[in-house]
């Protein structure tokens, strides 16, 4: 008797959990009154990638180009996070929505996104959606905004090895993925076309599906204090917020520590040690972000691969440094570095 | 049959309603202190979870976190803990996908396949921890820990393009190649709102073999006998090392189970971004669950819950870790309140047992004066 009603209740239970799915009515969250399209007027949308806004870095960036969007163009902005851990289905359900609330365009910050903007952008064919980072997925209503991360990389191992006295530089990456290779890559290529007996330190702090190394800066500090100790007097960081533990390291044995994603120089957290940022490869997210939700806007919305490269100053290396200004001879050689890339004379590599 | 015991299932049922309204509470305060409106995300949580695709995606996660819960739950009966169920749930999903974009068999055998490696790879994965504690006496929470480090650093290493992964053209995400529609199980669509993957009710299913398993065969004796005390079990003729190892191999083989729904309802592949933290989120489930399938069914219904409602409060103006505020406390109150219960459990029975022997006593008094 206590068996078969056991098994009864745990039946029963599952059999009303799937029911109450269906016999609900078949209200959707995005059916909610709140929908922007109803009151008149346009808004855009971005669902960020792991970290969220206020990373300091990525999600930041894109955030800075919805910013600007909405006082420039007078739009709404609509912003959504992801959760730790989730899966592809989250990432359809939170696409969707924002689709179905009637945003244009919805952006997909990072290459996450890439299967769930697959699945949901036939679904809405009137709604241009944009993904960062990828290219795999392509669409009518799909624009893919990329990045020649490698040869900003390159300019700033052109750099690097210019400035460096001992001949050792280091790179610290994140999270060992394609796409922080590509920014080892380019960095290591500019350094050995630079002087082609300098040593690159290689590093990077975790690996995937372990994102702390874009989060935790004491893995930086580690690494750079690491790197330092062997010599290297230049460290180029590609870590997010792990970065800038590396910038703290460099700055406190006095050496030089060069940014990534946004000038690093002028950011109020790093301030105390900007002096030693020689400058920073910056990847302008924010403008392709903008560009997009104006090209809407605009009522000619961009679709496709769209790639910012140095030609395009997508990618570039900033000079905020006073000091980085002084040494004239580092600044000829990036620049004549960054006239052969666009002239296309040099191939930057984009996996080491 | 056996008498109704009211008491007991009252205790039963007054741990994780304690520890669940305490929690709440908590988080209130926890939200008042900060400023923030106490009852507003709370309420939108529960709108949330009145609409349609929501509550798939909560059934969905709840699948998933089901099997993690049992594969912990079968240690946590034997007195094992099993830390390492993240661990064994990824490598299993890995290499299962790999198996599974490599070969293409037939509908049922394709998925019966890779279904299988992912059992085996769990249970291989888990079997290592079993082994060095029959063995050697490592503790299994050690072991099981760094395992879980070791599998993410072999993933990282596996899922390398000159290894076994593969880089799409223009993506940069490393994937194990897409599996071949013969290996997708079929789902239970829900119209507009997306669908339930067919795995989730296999996952449930599986709560009611955990229960046979365990409270019906001589093995599942064995295993509780050997958690409730080693030597007694070892004294009736267990053979605790090998029940040691026969524990942490189910155990593994279930974790390896976990990742399923997700890669044969939804993914067809394991990439880089393969939700990672279910077996961590599993533990949590079996202990509010107590262990049972019942229990374990519905904790994982309501960490499910507290996932998918809170994931839209961000857009509503609130921050969205209130959710994981809500779990953390969760598990602090399910701890405190079981002890709390436990040992009232136990002075109401001394209080009982007392009532009883000084009742019985008294009659043997009045006899005695009447005699």
């Amino acid at each position: 008797m206590r068996r078969i009603t056991r098994i009864a209740t745990v039946g029963i239970a599952s059999a009303a959990l799937a029911l109450s799915a269906t016999a609900c009515g078949g209200k959707k969250s995005s059916d909610a009154s709140s929908s922007p399209s109803e009151s008149g007027q346009k808004s855009a949308a971005i669902a960020y990638d792991i970290g969220g806004r206020g990373d300091q870095s990525f999600n930041d960036a894109a955030y800075a180009g919805l910013k600007k969007a909405e006082t420039d163009l007078k739009i709404k902005g609509a912003e959504a996070e992801p959760t730790d851990g989730e899966g592809e289905a989250d990432k359809v359900q939170r696409l969707t929505e924002l689709a179905r609330k009637g945003n244009n365009p919805v952006i997909g910050v990072g290459f996450a996104y890439a299967p769930a903007i697959k699945k949901v952008a036939p679904k809405f064919p009137k709604t241009t959606f944009g993904i960062i980072d990828d290219t795999s997925v392509t669409g009518e209503n799909i624009a893919n905004l990329v990045f020649n991360e490698e040869q900003g990389s390159y300019l700033a191992g052109v750099a690097a090895a210019k400035a460096s006295k001992t001949g050792t530089v280091g790179f610290i990456g994140g999270v060992e993925v394609p796409l922080i290779k590509k920014f080892e890559a380019g960095f290591a290529q500019g350094v050995k076309d630079t002087n082609p007996n300098a040593k690159v330190l290689s590093a990077y702090l975790t690996q995937p599906p372990n994102f702390d190394g874009f989060a935790k800066p004491d893995l930086g500090k580690a690494a750079a204090q690491g790197q330092l100790d062997a010599g290297a007097d230049v460290i180029y960081a590609a870590a997010g917020l792990a970065g800038s533990g590396a910038i703290e390291a460099a700055s406190a044995k006095g050496k030089w520590a060069i940014g990534v994603d946004s000038d690093q120089y002028n950011q109020a957290g790093l301030a105390k040690y900007k002096d030693s940022i020689l400058t920073s490869v910056t990847k302008d997210v924010s403008d392709s972000v903008f560009n997009l939700i104006k090209s809407v806007e605009d009522g000619k919305p961009a679709t496709g691969e769209i790639r910012y490269g140095l030609d395009k100053d997508g990618v570039g290396l900033a000079d905020s440094n006073p000091k980085y200004k002084e040494m004239t001879d580092v600044i000829a050689a990036v620049e004549k570095a960054k006239a052969d890339i666009i002239a296309k004379k040099i191939t930057v590599k984009t996996a080491p | 049959m056996k008498k109704f015991d009211k008491d007991r299932l009252l205790l039963a049922i007054a741990g994780p309603l304690l520890a669940l309204v305490s929690a709440f509470v908590l988080t209130m305060i926890v939200l008042a202190a900060t400023g923030i409106n106490p009852i507003e995300p709370l309420r939108i949580m529960v709108e949330n979870g009145g609409y349609e695709d929501v509550q798939i995606l909560i059934v969905n996660q709840a699948g998933t976190y089901y099997l993690a819960a049992l594969a912990v739950a079968i240690g946590f009966r034997m007195n094992l803990f099993n830390i390492g169920v993240d661990g064994q749930y990824r490598l299993a999903a890995m290499i299962s996908a790999v198996v599974g974009g490599a070969i293409a068999l037939p509908g049922p055998l394709h998925i019966l396949l890779i279904v299988v490696v992912a059992m085996l790879t769990g249970a291989f994965w888990a079997g290592i921890a079993g082994v060095l504690k029959a063995k050697r006496g490592v503790s299994e929470v050690v072991s099981t820990i760094m395992l879980n480090a070791i599998a993410t650093s072999l993933i990282a290493w596996l899922i390398l393009p000159k290894n076994l992964g593969v880089q799409v053209e223009g993506s940069n995400d490393l994937t194990t190649g897409e599996i071949a529609q013969s290996g997708w199980f079929p789902a239970l669509s829900m119209g507009d709102s997306g669908e339930i993957y067919g795995f989730t009710f296999i996952a449930f299913a599986l709560g009611v073999v955990y229960w046979f398993v365990l409270n019906r065969t001589r093995f599942g004796f064995d295993l509780r006998a050997s958690g409730a005390s080693e030597s007694a079990a070892a004294a009736s003729g267990v053979d605790s090392k090998k029940m040691i190892i026969t524990a942490m191999l189910i155990s593994g083989a279930v974790a390896g189970l976990s990742g399923m729904p997700v890669l044969l309802g939804e993914s067809h592949t394991y990439t880089l971004v393969f939700p990672v933290g279910v077996g961590f989120t599993g533990i949590t489930i079996a202990l509010l669950g107590r262990n049972s399938p019942v229990g374990i069914f519905f904790a994982a219904l309501l960490m499910a819950f507290i996932d998918k409602a809170s994931a839209g409060l961000d857009t509503a103006g609130y921050a969205k870790e209130i959710g994981t505020i809500m779990k953390g406390l969760i598990v602090i109150a399910v701890v405190v309140s079981y002890e709390l219960i436990r040992r009232y459990g136990i002075r109401r029975q001394q209080q009982k047992v007392g009532e009883e022997l000084a009742a019985g006593h008294a009659m043997k008094t009045e006899k005695e004066v009447a005699a």
